[in-house]
């Protein structure tokens, strides 16, 4: 990208909400919200960017999600802002030769993640591939259903959103609405995404998900344990991706994200990429290691490994 | 909320139009911060994202871990302690097919050179029995597995091999060797698969 877009993106970033309050007075908008919207309504639409907010208004964002949240849920919804561990880049493990496709991962996650359930929303993606032929993902089938697996002659490969460290899409968006924390995670503001899926285009590994319709999750099941940046109930109209269930893993002490947790096999492997003792560090330096698409310079930090 | 949903497409438009409209002026007073061309944000006034403290990842002070902590081991219901039975009966170490009890177990791991009091110690049945002659309890059942199978073993001591759940910077639990290897049958067993994706076509893809 071009220096010069580069700085269109930020202008544009910088001035949304003056723009905005200068064309409402201005002009008189049409699409503002009606004389007969709540504070609400108005408060949420003149929210600044996540990581402009003082600290009042921080809390003052926090209290108006979670009691929205908690009255549609009706029960008690917190929404955290904790913010990335200092020392701490996460990293993750995925043994090729251990997992057998069986798909537990993806509705852990969906339930951890409160991802919409119709319209369906699935932040994991496990692809069928042929032992032979390797990873050729035109030979990758995504609807695989037999009786049991693993199935003879095939291997299974999870994706989701490999956090890469040169992320293509939060370049292209033209709002910064996603961006890279300092703990590697990539995250979206969901109250400042636009949904002009910008992001889905540039992203190589189809790892980020849009909300056509309004997004559904049964009360019962709802995950109340949510993250700004995170799992927190979305609305209709924008993209939502892993976060390595930043939830769970930015607490001290940190639960293992619940696809870690579930896995029958015990392929999947998470840990902090700076501490030489954690088993992230231990599999990359003594196992047979590949990142997906290498060649487009993404640099994940989602490891592909063989065990054996 | 609805109508703030409705608005969205049209604040795109909005903010198409404005950047066109806009005096520069009204723009170039933002605060210093930046997105370098990865698009990490970098902050040089903190925000206050940013003044929220969390305590700082000290590897030389990594919180002490438990030494292989084990859920309790996956005995079937009424299976322990086996002296229940055992310290009644006259042990018996002669390879045989077991007719009055455990006829379930059939042995598939290397059957041909092993027999069950090579892993059961026979004269105190509620433990397992190493080649040293070393006794050790179930929850350590690993030890016994790893004097065969070392690679997996020193894998699974870091957490590369089975599982560990818990937390990831803090206290955590190993799955032993036998929560996911039958000790008598240990390949693993095959799994029903959770269902497929919609295909795309129906919204949401
Ligand atoms: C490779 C070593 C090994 C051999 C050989 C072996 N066992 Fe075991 N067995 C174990 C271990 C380890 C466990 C503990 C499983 C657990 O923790 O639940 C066990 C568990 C058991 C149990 C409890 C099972 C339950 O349902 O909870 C019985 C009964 C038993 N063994 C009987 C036998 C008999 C009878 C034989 C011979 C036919 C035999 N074992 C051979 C290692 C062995
Ligand atoms: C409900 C009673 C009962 C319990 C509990 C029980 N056993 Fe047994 N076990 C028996 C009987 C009866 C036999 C003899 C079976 C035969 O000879 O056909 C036997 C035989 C065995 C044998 C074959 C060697 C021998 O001494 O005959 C092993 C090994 C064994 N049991 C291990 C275990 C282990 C390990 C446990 C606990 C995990 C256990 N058993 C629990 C009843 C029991
Ligand atoms: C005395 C040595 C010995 C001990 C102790 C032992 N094993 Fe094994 N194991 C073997 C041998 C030899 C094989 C390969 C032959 C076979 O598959 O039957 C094997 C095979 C296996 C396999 C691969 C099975 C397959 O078909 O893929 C697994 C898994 C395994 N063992 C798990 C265990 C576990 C768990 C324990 C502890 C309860 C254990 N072993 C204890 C010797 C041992
Ligand atoms: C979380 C579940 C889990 C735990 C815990 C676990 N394993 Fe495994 N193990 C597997 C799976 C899955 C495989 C591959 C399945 C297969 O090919 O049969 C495997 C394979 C093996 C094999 C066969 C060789 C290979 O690489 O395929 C051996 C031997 C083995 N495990 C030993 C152990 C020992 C010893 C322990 C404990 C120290 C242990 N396992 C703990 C899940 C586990």
């Amino acid at each position: 990208m071009s220096d010069i877009k580069k700085c269109d993106g930020y202008v544009l970033h910088k001035s949304r909400r003056r723009m905005l309050k200068g064309l409402a007075a201005g002009i008189g908008l049409i699409a503002l919200p009606g004389r007969d919207a709540s504070a609400l309504v108005w408060e949420e639409f003149f929210q600044k960017h996540f990581r402009e907010l003082s600290k009042d208004e921080l809390k003052g964002v926090i209290a108006r999600l979670e009691k929205d949240y908690s009255k549609q849920y009706g029960k008690q919804v917190t929404v955290k802002t904790t913010p990335p561990i200092e020392g701490v880049r996460y990293g993750y493990g995925l043994d090729l030769s251990r997992c057998i496709g069986c798909r537990r991962c993806v509705y852990a996650c969906v339930k951890e993640n409160n991802q919409s359930r119709t319209p369906q929303i699935q932040w994991i993606r496990v692809l069928q591939l042929n032992k032979e032929k390797g990873i050729d993902l035109s030979e990758a089938e995504h609807y695989y259903n037999p009786a049991t697996v693993p199935e003879k002659g095939h291997f299974y490969m999870p994706v989701q959103c490999q956090q890469c460290e040169k992320p293509p899409c939060t370049k292209v968006c033209p709002v910064q609405a996603t961006w890279k924390e300092n703990d590697g995670i990539v995250v979206v503001d969901y109250n400042w995404c636009i949904g002009c899926r910008y992001c889905m285009a540039a992203c190589p590994y189809g790892a980020r998900h849009f909300n056509w319709a309004k997004p559904s999750v049964p009360s019962n099941e709802i995950n109340p344990n949510t993250h700004y940046l995170g799992n927190r109930p979305r609305p209709k109209g924008v993209v939502e991706k892993c976060t390595f269930c930043i939830q769970r893993t930015r607490e001290q002490p940190g639960r293992y994200p619940a696809c870690e947790e579930i896995c029958p096999v015990g392929a999947r492997k998470f840990g902090n990429l700076l501490d030489p003792e954690s088993e992230i560090r231990y599999l990359i330096e003594n196992k047979r290691v590949f990142i997906f698409k290498e060649e487009l310079n993404t640099q994940p930090k989602f490891y592909y490994f063989y065990a054996t | 909320m609805k109508i703030m949903r409705i608005a969205r497409p049209r604040l795109i438009l909005l903010c198409m139009m404005s950047v066109l409209i806009l005096p520069v002026g009204l723009v170039s007073a933002a605060k210093v911060k930046e997105f370098d061309r990865s698009g990490q944000l970098i902050v040089t006034e903190k925000s206050a994202a940013d003044l929220q403290v969390q305590p700082a990842y000290d590897i030389k002070n990594r919180p002490k871990e438990k030494i292989f902590a084990v859920p309790r081991p996956p005995f079937s219901e009424g299976a322990f302690p086996c002296s229940q039975c055992h310290k009644y009966m006259k042990p018996n170490g002669t390879r045989r097919t077991l007719t009055e009890y455990h006829t379930e177990i059939v042995l598939h791991h290397a059957e041909g050179q092993r027999w069950c009091t090579d892993c059961h110690n026979l004269l105190n049945r509620d433990k397992l029995r190493l080649v040293s002659g070393e006794l050790v309890d179930f929850e350590e059942s690993y030890r016994l597995c790893g004097q065969c199978h070392g690679d997996k073993f020193r894998d699974w001591k870091v957490g590369v091999h089975g599982k560990r759940t818990g937390y990831w910077n803090g206290d955590k639990q190993y799955l032993l060797c036998v929560h996911c290897h039958n000790p008598h049958d240990p390949k693993f067993k095959a799994l029903k698969p959770l269902p497929p994706p919609d295909r795309p076509g129906k919204a949401g893809h």
